[in-house]
């Protein structure tokens, strides 16, 4: 079958499972863990993975990083349980597996929002249950917990978590310092900024990210090109954004 | 009646899922690439959706609400509507292959999926009966499907364009959703919800 798999698919997971072992060995390090899920495999600009909440409780920095933290939250603890728990999982029922796992972990991340930040829970709404099929958390379940020890699968967790919230926070100041003005709620511009709406609204909650992507993109082809550079005898690897290449 | 159709049409142009409430985001930039797929994965979502709401409708108004766990509401609608997949996915394969053969490669990325997710846990929300339910399921999908199929129409002729190298893909995806999305704003307003 000629079909490209989607992002978040199965076939996608194993697409990138069997690249992982490729990868240089930089990338074993518990450092270049967390790196790899900030930059080269960044889940919302580089793997296009989880993308509905990108859009969607960025009009704020705040909503963002509530958001992005409570993703760190269960993405760091349901890789340690995956991987705690890998040798008791049977393959053939691992992915109900892993979402009763996830489905644990969310909802106590909204009993202990809404016990402690009613405000946020409420300016969440319906997201913060959608975290519970997320693309990237089963994806890092399924293609790096199910295989590694406990510490590297938390830190990956980590880092992937942390490359998701950065990527919310950075869209959400942009919309929120170009749209109203403001960052995290305090006037940058000075309190006459006309407010540009549709930056805020949802058109340019898509248009932002599309920049993003962008830029994020011609910035990783330039750190490639420098680390390319000097060391010629090293072809370079394939660009991990292969996504939404075909 | 006039409720319902408002419901139907809020569902479908005002409240548009895809466009406005930003939900099925992978599946909307995955899929929208052929309109033949397009036009199956609408199809697909739109039957699991509304199985998936009736379901969790009474799971949540015969188990959950008269036992007061409604703390398990998530966990409980995951599963269900993951169950749901699954028993499509044997039904279709046993007594409608050719469906099955149509619906095969989508069924699965339903099974994790926000759309699907989201429609039962906004119907509890908002308390709705279960003919509402059922009507803001069917709304959703059409929605849906509608965006889809517009996406799916756009990017077959964006193939011929000349995208700057950065944009290629995924990021000139994102802009033809925000210009989409921008349309759909013009609906705001229509019906108060």
């Amino acid at each position: 079958m000629t079909h490209t798999p989607q992002p978040g698919s199965l076939a996608a997971q194993v697409l990138e499972a069997e690249r992982e072992p490729f990868r240089g060995s930089k990338q074993t390090t518990l450092r270049g863990l967390i790196a790899d899920g900030i930059f080269s495999k960044n889940p919302v600009f580089v793997l296009a993975l989880s993308l509905c909440p990108a859009v969607a409780v960025t009009s704020e920095v705040t909503t963002a990083l509530a958001m992005g933290l409570a993703v760190v939250f269960v993405l760091t603890f349901s890789n340690l349980c995956t991987s705690l728990l890998r040798r008791f999982i049977h393959p053939k029922v691992r992915l109900p597996a892993y979402i009763a796992i996830i489905a644990t972990l969310v909802t106590m991340t909204q009993l202990l929002m809404s016990a402690y930040f009613p405000d946020l829970y409420q300016a969440l709404g319906v997201y913060l249950a959608l975290v519970v099929v997320f693309a990237i958390i089963l994806a890092r379940a399924e293609v790096f917990a199910s295989k590694n020890s406990p510490l590297p699968a938390a830190v990956d967790g980590f880092g992937m978590g942390l490359g998701f919230l950065l990527a919310l926070v950075v869209t959400a100041a942009v919309r929120e310092l170009f749209g109203v003005g403001r960052l995290a709620g305090y006037p940058v511009f000075g309190a006459d900024y006309p407010p540009i709406l549709m930056i805020v609204l949802a058109p340019g909650g898509f248009i932002t990210i599309g920049l993003l992507i962008a830029l994020f993109r011609v910035v990783g082809q330039w750190r490639e090109r420098r680390r390319a550079g000097p060391t010629t005898d090293v072809p370079a690897p394939a660009a991990t954004g292969e996504v939404s290449h075909a | 009646m006039l409720e319902y159709g408002a419901l139907f049409l809020s569902a479908v142009l005002v409240n548009n899922f895809v466009l406005t409430r930003f939900l099925g985001l992978c599946i909307f930039f995955g899929v929208s690439k052929s309109f033949d797929a397009s036009a199956g994965m609408g199809v697909a979502l739109t039957a699991v959706m509304t199985i998936a709401s009736f379901l969790a409708w009474a799971m949540y108004n015969l188990v959950l609400a008269p036992l007061h766990l409604e703390f398990f509401t998530t966990i409980c609608f995951v599963l269900i509507i993951a169950s749901t997949v699954q028993l499509l996915d044997v039904i279709t394969r046993r007594f409608l292959p050719t469906l099955h053969a149509m619906w095969g490669i989508y069924l699965m990325l339903i099974a994790t999926n926000c759309i699907v997710l989201s429609v039962p846990l906004i119907n509890v929300e908002n308390g709705f009966a279960l003919g509402k339910s059922l009507v803001h399921a069917v709304g959703a999908g059409v929605g849906f499907a509608l965006a889809l199929l517009l996406m799916a129409s756009i990017r077959e002729r964006l193939q011929y364009a000349k995208v700057p190298k950065a944009f290629e893909g995924l990021g000139i995806a994102f802009i033809t959703a925000g210009l989409l999305s921008l349309a759909f704003l013009g609906f705001s307003g229509m019906i108060p919800m």
